[in-house]
């Protein structure tokens, strides 16, 4: 049966749980887990290894070592040599890369399908046997100062960002960028680096994902032969750490050189934990989808067309987190508008969702939008192993992702009514704007104005 | 007529499994050209519209309005205003992207194939494209948009890099001209309806399909998009870019890290020289992390997190660059190693390892350029647009092959003259 024909019964049926063994699954006996999902449009396969490791579990005066560490995976072991790894993936027609966030941090390799052994040769090498070079770690953690410089340092709006979860997270690690302060970076050492390796690196804290065109069993017995000699050890106990409530809204301002000024108004939101009982995550990506899944949604029709008081204006929601959550409103302000204004108006479109609730025709576009993406996701191998790869991370299973679905389908206009009452609460509130200022003695537009 | 892809992948794939990318060109009734790929796995079609229509064919002073103009396109057509297009898009799961660049102007769709989805999406691309609105108010709104837009790119020391060095490297063509504040504050909503006029009409347009639809099907929307188009000739180009003299531009800024570009107008979309650059420029900075821009300037001193170049062969001219950027007091040491290494490469090339690996990645990689729909959609696309032969994706691994380092060198040798390299640095000390 051709995929596009299973996909119309999935889809008809409500994407209710899928039956089909593809993504196939396996545990080796040192705990790490190995998902195949087999994808045969092109000869051509994707592998990733995530570790169960990321910024939150730093600790202060150390921020940015998980970034750092996995920089220095690419810095050689025994066997291969620094920059070694990547001339490997070169030299087999790949591409490959990392990358660390809050919870995890991810290493893969795109390669033609018949390479994809050495590739799990090459990341099975490196989980345990990473040489943490003093000389090689003196000039890395320049280049990440450098990465830190152009990500954050000369981006206002990425400063503004950080800004703004150092001060809407007090108790839990989130508050910390991923990238690390700059001041940690530049006290940081090569022991560091190999204390996080030596702790963390071990095969019952990673998992790996290989999609594309691959037989799930090969696949298997490729992992038997490279990963499960590695030897698992006991990780050590991580204490959850829980944000205490805020009680009270929170300002911040960042100026720096800039045209436009930027509000971000942040609430405290939760985060899915369970599948099944949990609602007010589902409701919330809905609403989201209803406020900013379309150039006519709520806030680009109303906002930035209609009034005319913000340039843009958009929702960040990501329902699913290892720590805790929130929900980001932000926007520019338009010329001879203030980031006041725009904050009254962001408040007044949820004003209106808590008064006034939904209409079923946008909520059904809202699901329609949904499905759509279901099939489009399939046109990437990528695409399809980072879905894996992020769910799992948080410590949910990606067998359920249909599941998860299902549940968003089932979300009723009510539903979003009654999320919005109940999350959009100044007391959870953090509020960032940036104010810019010239780059010589120009004036520059006032970013500040009373509300209301 | 029909190329297949397969005999040249089963050269270099041990199996040989791929299906099989078979790109079908015609021309409509209407004068269009179309590409065109069955693709049956998933339900889903892309559709994308290109027209030679970019901001090289701005009128002198109206710099902004190729882009402005492909910008209000999906604000309001035919029957509907912009609310109605975006709604109901979103209602059955399809959107509408694109933008302009230099040389054209893209409306591409990405819609579900079953009938009742596809055909809905299909008659709003055919509004967008055949009978933009342009409404004063809207227009009036988006100009204010682009304008404050700009303003902020002027404070970003990338953005401020990026414009000054186009404009050095082409003095006297369209390419170094680019939007100002002032230049789009004197656009008029006609001179949209005048640009949509004059050059998004079939002789101009490249059409490019990928999906889950027949040639029959292919066909007929082909036509379709192309009969409604505003009747008209194709474009005519400016005279190509002269190469400028060396010039070295340095600009303040308060930022922490310096921007460095070096370059110059290399060549030309289907250019000869193209393979011996492509393949001779791997080892110099296109390699990501094998390059030895990324050895000597991010390995060994660790100067920089992002440091590459590339040839961007366009309609014209198009440039060589080199990019980096690093804490502004290490600025020229930076730019002095990055000088050192082009200077090298320039006068002994590729070595045959160096080589062999880049001949290696590029004929390895091919599979990964054409592993889902939207790559083989990217792909038939520019080969649509630019012209280039039908067989051009057959000949990639073959003509990577046959570069010799000789080739590199001499290509080189034309291309990228030192006494032509325009430098530019912001934030520099």
């Amino acid at each position: 049966m051709r995929l596009k024909y299973l996909l119309s019964v999935l889809l008809a049926a409500g994407l209710s749980t899928a039956a089909f063994a593809n993504p196939y699954e396996m545990t080796l006996k040192n705990g790490m887990r190995v998902i195949v999902k087999e994808d045969r449009r092109a000869p051509t396969a994707v592998q990733m290894v995530w570790y169960r490791i990321g910024s939150t579990d730093e600790v202060d005066g150390a921020s940015g070592v998980a970034h750092v560490l996995e920089h220095m995976m690419f810095k050689g072991t025994p066997n291969v040599g620094p920059g070694e790894f990547n001339k490997r993936v070169a030299a087999a027609g790949g591409r490959d890369n990392a990358f660390t966030s809050r919870d995890y941090t991810a290493y893969f390799q795109q390669v033609p399908k018949e390479k994809l052994p050495e590739m799990m040769q090459l990341e099975a090498d490196r989980m345990r046997h990473l040489n943490v070079d003093a000389k090689e770690f003196a000039q890395e953690i320049k280049v990440v100062m450098e990465e830190r410089r152009m990500r954050t340092d000369d981006n206002p709006q990425s400063k503004l960002f950080e800004q703004m979860n150092a001060v809407a997270f007090q108790a839990h690690p989130y508050r910390r960028p991923i990238i690390g302060w700059m001041n940690d970076l530049e006290t940081m050492t090569a022991a560091d680096a190999k204390a996080w390796y030596d702790t963390w690196y071990v095969p019952n804290n990673a998992y790996a994902i290989i999609t594309g065109d691959v037989d799930h069993k090969e696949v298997f017995a490729l992992a038997e032969k490279y990963y499960a000699p590695l030897e698992g050890r006991p990780l050590p106990v991580r204490k959850q750490q829980i944000e205490p409530v805020q009680e009270g809204t929170r300002k911040v301002t960042v100026k720096a050189p800039a045209e436009l000024p930027v509000i971000i108004m942040g609430y405290k939101a939760p985060i899915l934990r369970d599948i099944e009982k949990d609602s007010d995550p589902y409701a919330l990506e809905m609403l989201a989808s209803i406020l900013d899944g379309h150039d006519a949604a709520r806030f680009n029709k109303k906002l930035v067309r209609e009034d005319k008081v913000a340039l843009s204006a958009g929702i960040d929601y990501d329902a699913t987190a290892r720590g805790p959550g929130m929900i980001y409103l932000h926007g520019s302000p338009s010329e001879g508008k203030t980031v006041g204004d725009l904050e009254t108006a962001l408040r007044a479109e949820i004003s209106r969702v808590q008064k006034e609730g939904v209409s079923e025709q946008e909520l059904k576009r809202a699901k329609a939008q949904l499905i759509a993406g279901q099939v489009y996701k399939l046109d990437s191998m990528f695409g399809q192993a980072m879905e894996i790869g992020q769910i799992e991370a948080v410590g949910l299973p990606y067998q359920k992702l249909d599941r998860m679905l299902d549940k968003l389908q089932k979300v009723t206009a009510a539903d979003i009514q009654s999320v919005a009452k109940k999350y959009f609460n100044d007391d959870a509130l953090t509020i960032g704007v940036l104010d810019p200022q010239p780059l010589d003695s120009k004036p520059r537009r006032p970013a500040a104005g009373s509300r209301h | 007529m029909k190329r297949l892809l397969t005999a040249a992948i089963a050269l270099f794939i041990s199996h040989a499994a791929l299906a099989g990318v078979k790109i079908e060109h015609w021309v409509t009734p209407s004068g269009a050209r179309v590409q065109f790929v069955e693709s049956r796995v998933l339900p889903m079609l892309d559709v994308q519209v290109d027209f030679a229509a970019g901001s090289m064919f701005d009128p002198e002073g109206k710099s902004g309005l190729a882009a402005l103009t492909r910008g209000a396109l999906d604000l309001g057509a035919g029957k509907f205003d912009e609310t109605a297009i975006a709604e109901q898009m979103a209602d059955i799961g399809a959107s509408l992207a694109g933008g302009a660049d230099t040389d054209r102007a893209s409306v591409s769709l990405r819609t579900l194939s079953a009938k009742e989805k596809r055909e809905p999406a299909l008659n709003i691309l055919k509004s967008v494209l055949h009978a933009p609105l342009f409404d004063a108010a809207i227009f009036e709104r988006e100009k204010a948009r682009t304008i404050a837009g700009l303003k902020e790119a002027m404070t970003r020391p990338d953005s401020i890099a990026g414009k000054a060095f186009w404009a050095a490297m082409y003095p006297n063509h369209p390419y170094g001209r680019q939007a100002t504040p002032e230049s789009v504050a004197a656009l008029s909503r006609d001179d949209l309806a005048a640009h949509h006029a004059r050059y998004y009409n079939a002789a101009n347009a490249s059409i490019s399909l990928v999906g889950d639809i027949s040639r029959a099907e292919a066909e007929m929307i082909a036509e379709a998009i192309a009969a409604g188009l505003p009747k008209s000739e194709a474009a005519t180009l400016p005279n190509a870019p002269d190469k400028p003299k060396w010039s070295l531009t340095q600009l303040a800024h308060p930022a922490s890290q310096a921007h460095v570009y070096i370059g110059l107008p290399a060549i030309e979309r289907g250019n000869p020289d193209f393979f011996p650059l492509l393949v001779g420029n791997y080892t110099l900075g296109g390699g990501g992390f094998v390059s030895r821009l990324m050895k000597e300037v991010r390995d060994k001193r660790g100067y920089a997190y992002s440091v590459y170049s590339y040839f961007a062969p366009l309609k014209q001219t198009g440039p060589f660059q080199i990019g980096l950027q690093t804490k502004r007091s290490q600025a020229k040491d930076a730019l002095k190693v990055t000088r050192e290494v082009l200077t090298d490469f320039l006068k002994d090339g590729p070595s045959d390892d160096e080589l062999a690996a880049a001949k290696a990645n590029l004929t390895g990689s091919f599979p990964l350029r054409l592993d889902s729909n939207k790559k083989i959609l990217d792909n038939v696309a520019n080969i649509g647009f630019y012209g280039l032969s039908l067989d051009y994706l057959d000949q990639y691994q073959a003509k990577v092959q046959a570069v010799t380092a000789d080739d590199v060198r001499k290509a080189f040798a034309r291309q990228v003259r030192p006494e032509n390299l325009i430098t530019v640095t912001v934030a520099a000390d």
